[in-house]
């Protein structure tokens, strides 16, 4: 149900410290989404398929999830284009296609396409448990980083739970349909699954103070930053830097 | 119900980010370590039910339930979603850092403020309890969608029409939300009735 296809490996991407990592994405991703030219969120666009291609994570794999991302998008296609006042392209069955409409609806594909290979890139090659302490270490709240990496570690066993609910609702002779009993159905496997949640919450918090947990945890995997991840953040910022400068010049009209 | 990265202006980008903040602030701040698990286990139940598709009709949509999140944990829905979206964009890369705080606050914000209001009738018993807990999935949707339509509606005024779209889509998924949740208040009130009092962040 939930897998992380782009969490382990051996690429120079994932050899990273994950705070630069993060922090890559983040500076990228800005500047990305800040952008009014189409040219600034092409050039992270190229970016961003660079670092792809050397996180070394499966096409097809990021093809799908590409496809599922812009779902959204190409609903904004159907509307953008007809919607946005200006010169008009084409007209027909009443609805008229300016260029401006068309120009917002590629800007806006640009700007969630070069968001989503910096995520995928940057931000999806880190394991869950080392981004919660990346998190702290740029300035998240300890207690938001315990929640993500609790609400990450349980994920796999709740949906495993969930999945034996429905293998027995399933067992049972349940067809999905739009009646009463489905969704009395679905809302009973909801309402389990959250009791079972919480039970298993009081287990383990009582386990966890069993073994003397204070609210630290010791940990013996620490982050090093080498010469390579400041070369790396350096690259990004000047990268990010020339978008900017790009998206200045564009906003001038001088290219 | 996300909003793509890339769509929002800069100021609803900025204006999301703040007002999710002071929400999870507030949320994190409520809450000490022997209740942080149970939000922990929690957020990630929310997270599983949002991976269910339930059929309208012809088509299927998946469950929100931000409206029963918020009845359970009050004010700590603001940090238990904005932990589920960004779980979302590490795993499958839906939407992304910068949208994050204006997602989380379309969603969290109806469900804090439907647990305040319809939250007691929640404890109360038969109809008043239903009705309460039907209001709450329902509402909680609906002004999730209302406010995902503004921040579109107030990026641009190209994005009015998608903004319109956007709302009534939600229209039959307010209802079934409504429904459900109402269900799943009646289960637990009579399999595990002090899930609905706990009230962790209050």
């Amino acid at each position: 149900m939930i897998d992380e296809h782009f969490a382990g490996g051996t690429s120079p991407i994932h050899a990273l410290d994950p705070r630069y990592r993060l922090a890559a994405c983040l500076l990228l991703s800005l500047v990305a989404a800040l952008a009014r030219t189409p040219q600034t969120p092409l050039l992270i666009l190229g970016a961003g398929l660079v670092l792809t291609v050397l996180s070394g994570v499966s096409a097809k794999l990021v093809l799908r999830r590409a496809a599922a991302v812009n779902l959204f998008i190409i609903f904004l296609w159907l509307f953008l284009p007809v919607s946005t006042p200006g010169m008009p392209l084409w007209q027909g069955l009443g609805l008229t296609v300016t260029r401006e409409g068309v120009a917002l609806a590629g800007l806006v594909t640009l700007k969630a396409n070069a968001v989503f290979l910096c995520v995928l890139s940057l931000m999806g090659t880190i394991p869950a448990p080392a981004l919660g302490r990346a998190l702290t270490a740029l300035g998240a709240p300890a207690k938001f980083s315990f929640l993500f990496v609790f609400t990450y570690r349980y994920l796999h066993v709740i949906a495993e739970e969930y999945g034996r609910l429905v293998t027995a609702a399933r067992l049972r002779g349940f067809v999905p349909a739009t009646d009463g009993r489905t969704y009395r159905t679905y809302a009973a496997l909801v309402a389990m699954v959250l009791v079972r949640s919480y039970d298993r919450s009081q287990r383990v918090y009582q386990a966890m103070l069993l073994r003397g947990f204070t609210g630290v945890f010791p940990c013996l995997d620490r982050f090093a930053a080498g010469r390579r991840d400041v070369l790396f953040l350096g690259c990004v910022v000047a990268l990010a830097a020339g978008a900017v400068w790009i998206e200045w010049l564009a906003g001038r009209g001088n290219v | 119900m996300h909003i793509s990265e890339g769509v929002l202006s800069g100021p609803v980008l900025a204006g999301g980010w703040a007002l999710a903040a002071v929400g999870t602030t507030l949320g994190l701040k409520r809450l000490d370590y022997d209740r942080l698990m149970t939000v922990a286990m929690l957020s990630a139940a929310f997270f599983v039910a949002s991976l269910i598709h339930v059929p309208i009709g012809p088509v299927s949509a998946h469950l929100i339930l931000n409206g029963l999140l918020g009845a359970i944990l009050g004010l700590a829905a603001f940090p238990a979603i904005c932990v589920a979206l960004l779980l979302q964009a590490v795993l499958f890369q839906y939407g992304g850092l910068i949208v994050l705080g204006a997602n989380t606050f379309d969603m969290a914000f109806p469900a804090v403020l439907c647990s305040l209001v319809f939250g007691p009738w929640l404890r109360r018993t038969g109809t008043v309890r239903s009705v309460g807990a039907f209001c709450c999935g329902f509402f909680a949707v609906l002004l999730a969608a209302l406010l995902t339509a503004t921040a579109l509606a107030l990026s641009g005024e190209a994005f009015m029409t998608t903004a319109w779209a956007i709302f009534l889509a939600h229209l039959p998924i307010m209802v079934v939300e409504g429904v459900i949740t109402a269900m799943a208040v009646g289960f637990l009130a009579k399999v595990r009735p002090e899930l609905l009092s706990i009230r962790l962040a209050e």
